[in-house]
């Protein structure tokens, strides 16, 4: 086979080819159709609307947590509803909007930004989508049965055992867990399989895009976390349904042991999440400063430290269970460590803002948003690394207030800076800008509004996860302005919703790269085809498309009558060979069917692990049924 | 950003000056003045650099906008070469600047944390057991000698100027000592027994608050420690360990009938009666407490009529048994139970 070959950029357009790539891409169509789709796009914009769904039932949750507050003794929430409440709030916010949105950004973008057509595993794709729609169904079904988890998000033994937990909560939030994270791994594998294999001729390791070494960091990091999460959900699981004594005191089993394990997953979790947003700043400070990031190798590099540091700090949401001395100097040490690494990114995004030529839209915006934000949470991130002062604020508002600031300002405002810099790729027209910049200073205020005064509630002693609180205390005024702030933030939420509609519809054309942008997303057109490019296009610097268009090459030679791609070496990313991707399936949908019976019925009966097992037997019989090479031609 | 840290700090000194209630940052004790003296280091420091860092980035905001028209591609920015070598030397020389202030940082967190280990090796100690229940905190004050262990609920009182060595235990799920005042937290795991050494230099009332998240009533496990003058704590002690007074009126008399004739015998003891239950709080000395169900309410008459006519409205899912008092027995076991001092 003769590898790719390059030809210059203003190739005739093909009639032919286009229409074979058309129709080879096509979606299949009905009902059973849409349950087949296996393009990137299709799936990557399916977890985008699902965890923005979630997103808003999380707003609305923390709403109603912070009306029930805002006043000394309220009775707007029982003890039990507000309890539901925070801990749906929380596995909302972590598992079922915040890492599935950046895996559905992480999907959409990543082979546009590589060059591709499609990430290495379709199938595995859709069936990933399919498992965290399952699990997001399967926590909500419980929370509209009255059976919303009720012990916290981390979900500590014994509280979630069997004594002091009765009934189904507690298995519903455990289930809920394997559901998302084998959605998780099925993303991070093929991403992974994508970035080190699918990378356009020329885009060797030191020129992707910050963007996709942020996903490929972030996919190895939920390999090595995910695991964990699973295997502490599962303790509870079986410690509730089959009575054993993993972690159960009560039986001799080990409460610490149960933290442990949850944390080694939960520390890098927060990471998995303000990775791919970083990421994102990335990319808009690029694209609207229209320089190259500064610093490549050194952002690479402190996102790599980033992604093993974050494995070895686990031990600080522990340090009020009694530490011997030596474990928590190493503990604090290793925490401050975080900070190095992200000052790094810091220092090199502010240097690439001061020597560029900035043009201050609304996703610039954002950024400048999430400095602020993200560095203020970063300081008091640095001290609740200390033992002394972590051992007085943990546990309190201080430490909400801290990781509200990490969380929005670190992945929530980039992420807001994405949609308002993507949105024209996505949807062929650009969001408003005049109602953007509204949205932005709406967010930014009623954000720190919200979550300022969280500290100083918390240095005044104010635990989390209280339902209320006696007058005398002195809390009422700080949470009566959260609580204003709170609103405040909806009111953004509620502008930035409205400028998607009004702007999907009315906004102005975007075309093709509409910022200028340098990486090879934009050379695709808004939205993009189903197969993306017509010629997959060749990396001949790490900004592609600052390259002036005549030293642009692309690649010819693939067949276009079925789904293939160039596969390319990893380090250099020479062209090695086509690879033909399978087509649409109904197979990874049955699958997902499948392992829900399974996941959901073992919660009430340990059998249907075994019917499960067997249906998915079943379906994995027909997902990977051989097929003769001439059935790859539809 | 600066108006809000300076707002920040003045918020917190008149926090500081608020008195009795709980703050992280009003310490009444060694460990909790230490910690809060490194509070104050790490507070400035970062404040410091978080103003500087803002600063940098508002200064790009006065870069010339150049708008959302098109450029033609060669507009690509590229700064020079020099630039770039001088923005190297200056982000190298933030970075390496940071690893020096984190690890000043570091030295000054470990040795905080060392010497607030290492307050409490006195050898006037005095220890106190405190175990969690799902929702209340049982209080022991140990001694090698029998007869000098006392019994309490909810309150700790402790002597001035002594190091206290707190014993804690949980009966069931995972609860948080933390009275910030006096020092940070330490949680009470089950089937394991952790330790925290308090100390108060003046006396005083300080509040404390169950901080790990323990179930429904987990916003009302609050407890206080009242911090006396040697003399005074030593009289309360030799108080506090004599079995109830023998009720002196009729009426408490009758009242004390109804407290032996009911359930309440099952959970709560009454040093000097026949009431021996281990489930709930010791009453012997409910009279002289500040607050009922874990000082969820004061201690007043009627707080606690209401209190045990309708425990579950006062303080839903907790572990009391609602108990169908009768309207003549009310007022004796209130004025009974009131007079336990």
């Amino acid at each position: 086979m003769k590898p790719a070959q390059d030809v210059l950029p203003n190739v005739p357009t093909c009639e032919q080819d286009i229409a074979d790539l058309e129709r080879v891409w096509r979606h299949p169509r009905g009902i059973g159709g849409w349950l087949s789709y296996t393009t990137h796009q299709a799936i990557g914009m399916r977890y985008i609307v699902t965890a923005f769904v979630f997103l808003l039932a999380g707003g609305i949750e923390a709403l109603l947590m912070r009306t029930q507050l805002a006043l000394p003794n309220n009775t707007f929430l029982g003890p039990d509803r507000y309890n539901e409440i925070f801990t749906t709030h929380g596995t909302t916010m972590m598992f079922l909007f915040a890492v599935p949105m950046m895996e559905g950004f992480g999907i959409y973008l990543v082979p546009l930004m590589l060059g591709t057509r499609n990430v290495a595993f379709p199938r595995l794709n859709a069936f990933g989508y399919w498992m965290y729609l399952a699990g997001a169904l399967f926590l909500y079904w419980g929370v509209f049965t009255n059976a919303a988890p009720d012990m916290g998000w981390f979900a500590y033994t014994p509280l979630s055992g069997p004594q002091f937990t009765p009934g189904k909560r507690a298995d519903y939030w455990a289930q809920m867990i394997t559901f998302t994270e084998v959605s998780a791994m099925c993303v991070a594998a093929e991403l992974i399989a994508t970035i080190f294999k699918q990378r356009a001729p020329r885009m060797s390791l030191n020129r992707i895009p910050l963007y996709v070494w942020a996903m490929l960091i972030q996919s190895f990091m939920v390999l090595f976390a995910m695991p964990a999460v699973m295997i502490a959900s599962s303790f509870i699981l079986s410690d509730r349904t089959v009575a054993t004594h993993f972690v159960n005191p009560a039986e001799g089993g080990d409460p610490l042991l149960y933290q442990h394990v949850f944390w080694f997953f939960g520390h890098p979790e927060v990471y998995i999440i303000f990775i791919p947003a970083l990421g994102f700043v990335s990319a808009i400070v690029s694209a609207h400063t229209r320089r190259e990031v500064f610093g490549y190798t050194a952002m690479v590099l402190s996102q790599i430290a980033n992604g093993f540091i974050a494995f070895g700090l686990w031990v600080h949401h522990m340090f009020a269970t009694g530490l011997p001395q030596i474990g928590e100097a190493y503990f604090t040490a290793s925490s401050l460590m975080i900070a190095i690494t992200s000052g790094v990114q810091i220092f090199c995004w502010i240097a690439t803002l001061w020597t560029g030529r900035p043009r201050f839209t609304t996703a610039l915006h954002f950024v400048y948003g999430f400095i602020a934000i993200f560095v203020l949470g970063g300081m008091t991130g640095v001290m609740l690394a200390s033992v002394p002062l972590d051992l007085q604020v943990h546990d309190t508002f201080f430490v909400v207030a801290h990781f509200h600031y990490v969380l929005i300002g670190g992945a929530v405002f980039p992420l807001m800076g994405a949609f308002y810099h993507w949105f024209p790729k996505m949807t062929g027209r650009l969001m408003d800008e005049f109602i953007g910049k509204l949205n932005f200073w709406v967010l930014f205020i009623g954000f720190n509004l919200t979550f300022f005064p969280m500290h100083i509630l918390g240095l005044k002693g104010m635990p989390r996860r209280i339902y209320t609180y006696p007058p005398e205390a002195g809390w009422g005024p700080l949470n009566h302005l959260a609580t204003i702030g709170a609103f405040i933030l909806a009111i953004g939420g509620a502008i930035f919703l409205a400028n998607v509609f009004w702007s999907r519809k009315y906004g102005r054309i975007a075309g093709n790269n509409p910022w200028d942008a340098d990486s090879l997303e934009w050379a695709a057109a808004s939205p993009p085809a189903n197969y993306n490019f017509e010629y997959l296009p060749a990396a001949t610097s790490r900004s592609p498309l600052w390259v002036p268009p005549e030293d642009r090459t692309f690649v010819t030679g693939l067949r276009n009558d079925r789904r293939e791609v160039l596969v390319t070496t990893l380090m250099d990313a020479e062209p090695h060979h086509r690879y033909v991707l399978p087509p649409p399936s109904i197979w990874p949908f049955l699958t997902a069917v499948a392992v829900t019976i399974g996941f959901a019925g073992s919660v009430f009966n340990a059998w249907y692990v075994t019917w499960g097992s067997i249906l998915t037997g079943i379906c994995l019989i027909g997902w990977f049924w051989p097929r003769r090479p001439l059935e790859l031609e539809p | 950003m600066q108006k809000r840290s300076l707002a920040l700090a003045a918020l917190l000194i008149l926090s500081s000056c608020a008195g009795h209630q709980q703050s992280v940052v009003d310490p009444a004790g060694p460990q909790a003045d230490r910690i809060a003296a490194l509070w104050w280091f790490f507070f400035w420091l970062l404040v410091a650099i978080f103003i500087i860092v803002m600063a940098f980035a508002v200064w790009t905001l006065t870069r010339p906008n150049r708008g959302l028209e098109q450029e033609p591609l060669e507009a690509r920015h590229r700064p020079s070469e020099q630039k770039e070598t001088q923005l190297r030397r200056i982000v190298t020389g933030a970075t390496v600047l940071t690893i020096i202030i984190l690890f000043v940082l570091l030295v000054f967190s470990v040795g905080t944390g060392k010497a607030v280990s290492e307050l409490g090796n006195k050898n006037n100690g005095l220890a106190i057991e405190v175990t969690g229940n799902q929702w209340w905190w049982q209080v022991q004050y140990l001694n090698s000698d029998p007869s000098q262990v006392l019994v309490d609920a909810n309150e700790i009182h402790i002597p001035v100027g002594r190091p206290v060595l707190i014993r804690l235990r949980s009966n069931d799920v995972i609860h948080s000592f933390w009275v910030p005042n006096l020092h940070g937290k330490r949680d009470l795991i089950p089937s394991r027994v952790t330790t925290e050494w308090i100390e108060a230099d003046k006396p005083g009332v300080y509040r404390g608050q169950c901080a790990e998240f323990c179930g429904l009533q987990h916003a009302h496990m609050i407890l206080y420690v009242i911090a006396e003058p040697e003399a005074k704590f030593k009289a309360w002690f030799q108080h506090a360990l004599q079995p109830a007074a023998a009720p002196s009126t009729p009426i408490t008399q009758r009242g004390q009938q109804v407290f032996l004739n009911n359930a309440c015998v099952y959970c709560h003891q009454i040093q000097g009666t026949t009431a021996s239950g281990q489930n709930g709080p010791n009453l012997t000395h409910f009279g002289s407490r500040r607050g009922i169900a874990a000082n969820t309410l004061p201690n007043t008459p009627g707080n606690l009529g209401g209190w045990i006519l309708d425990p579950q409205t006062v303080k839903p899912g907790n572990h009391m048994a609602t108990i169908a008092v009768n309207s003549q027995d009310l007022q004796p076991l209130i004025d009974y139970l009131e007079s336990l001092k």
